[in-house]
């Protein structure tokens, strides 16, 4: 086995710009898959089935396939329909979406462990709906959720490099790139692989402290 | 779609679970001996298999593919065939995922079990098979039901190196045909299918293997909190 550490040194600037677009995924991703979520979740207590079963399907759908597939569909079949967004922002939507349907359960649960009499003092104080739920139940359940979002958002960093497969270029993609270029496979291949356990380790310490802050 | 295209659809259907059976068989092995050695009494047993996990949830599934790919065969000689590079890069991440599933369902054991099991003057071996694993294995279910879609969405992944899988025949036949819409919503509906053949197969399995501890099916809201569905790291594992 030969280690070149010049490919490596060669590689760094190729890397930073890679997780540059793969933290930008993963920003924006997230804050798609945070808001979506919470729709379907509060789609999914709304007391008509005609709500509640489509939503519910398209949900597990969604959550069932690969989101590779589903990347190929947005990126080659919206174009058909006359819809066409950069290869980018189908990557960061697609992967909003797709977890987007995992955070609906996160939600779901959190404001199942709202306590009943939360919701009967709501009532007692003769609280209309939408209070009830911005100033009442939705303070108590995201703040039980957050560590079980983090891990999402874990989750979906190691997810990131699939958007590689529709064009972007982020750290994988830049990584295959400059293999292909220099034909030195181990070497970038490997620095990104440890970039990802560096990365989502430290993000999984930083979720731990902050699971510690919430608890109290 | 042509006749021959449906054929290549079947192919890729076959591939994909040809992928699966052999990466959760892989899995399920990995899973059972590092979730089992994180509870071993040696410190150092239960540090390797700590950095193990570690090191394989750390990464990207699809980072690993490539890296079996294409560094295995550079660094060690090793070329291996398609299939089976795709089983053990697959394999060993996902069972990295399930050994944390393993850890948690045995810690989860009713510590009183086990001291009965010692006074009883049982061997360390016995006591894991006759006593942790029969009560633990049923409350492993579910999530590795989880876990099984999880790693159905992943052998997707092979079809960027080129496996003539469930996906990449997706692609072919898209360019073949110069229309996107209609094959891919087939090759979504068959993941599907194969999806909810598997967790109705698993929740079979959990009725079953329930049957003789005494236990509810199904979990409590609080559980499900605890338990990341997905491919999570630093997540309590119910």
């Amino acid at each position: 086995m030969k280690w070149d550490w010049s490919a490596v040194s060669g590689f760094m600037p190729d890397l930073w710009a890679g997780l540059l677009v793969t933290l930008q995924i993963l920003v924006l991703g997230s804050l798609i898959s945070f808001a979506l979520g919470l729709v379907w979740a509060l789609l999914m207590r709304v007391p008509s089935r005609w709500v509640t079963w489509p939503v519910g399907a398209v949900t597990e759908f969604v959550r069932n396939t690969p989101l590779l597939v589903q990347l190929f569909f947005l990126f080659y079949v919206l174009p058909e329909w006359g819809v066409t967004f950069s290869a980018l922002t189908t990557g960061v939507f697609a992967i909003g979406l797709h977890y987007s349907t995992y955070t609906m359960q996160v939600y779901r649960a959190g404001i199942e462990a709202v306590p009943v009499g939360q919701w009967e003092a709501a009532t007692a104080l003769n609280l209309p709906l939408r209070r009830t739920w911005i100033a009442v139940i939705l303070p108590q359940a995201v703040r039980r959720v957050v560590p079980a979002l983090g891990n999402y958002v874990i989750s979906m960093l190691k997810d990131t490099p699939l958007v590689m497969a529709i064009t972007v270029l982020e750290m994988l993609g830049r990584a295959r790139l400059y293999s292909q270029e220099h034909f030195q496979f181990t070497e970038p291949l490997t620095v990104i692989g440890v970039a990802f356990i560096v990365i989502s380790y430290l993000a999984s310490l930083a979720l731990r402290a902050l699971e510690r802050r919430l608890a109290h | 779609m042509t006749s021959g295209l449906w054929e290549l659809v079947l192919k890729g259907v076959w591939v994909t679970v040809q992928l699966l059976v052999c990466s959760a068989l892989l899995g399920a092995a990995v899973s059972f001996v590092v979730g089992v050695a994180r509870t071993h009494r040696l410190w150092i047993v239960r540090f390797l298999a700590g950095v193990y996990t570690e090191v394989f949830r750390g990464t990207s599934a699809l980072v690993m593919i490539f890296w079996v790919y294409f560094v295995l065969p550079v660094a060690f000689g090793w070329q291996l065939v398609p299939l089976w590079a795709g089983t053990l890069a697959l394999g060993l991440t996902y069972g990295a995922y399930g050994s944390e599933i393993v850890r948690g369902a045995l810690n989860a054991v009713d510590p009183a079990q086990k001291e009965g099991g010692i006074a009883l003057s049982f061997t360390p071996w016995q006591r894991l098979r006759l006593i942790l694993l029969p009560q633990a294995v049923p409350e492993m279910i579910p999530p590795f039901s989880n876990l099984l879609v999880e790693l159905l969405k992943g052998t997707a992944l092979v079809s960027i190196m080129g496996m003539g899988d469930l996906a990449f025949s997706g692609n072919l036949v898209r360019l073949a045909l110069q229309e996107s819409a209609e094959i891919y919503t087939i090759v979504l509906l068959i993941y599907f299918v194969i999806a909810f053949v598997l967790t109705r197969g698993m929740r079979g399995l959990e009725h079953k293997l329930k049957a003789g501890t005494g236990k509810p099916v199904g979990s409590t809201p609080d559980q499900e909190l605890d338990r990341p569905q997905t491919t999570g790291v630093g997540g309590a594992v119910a």
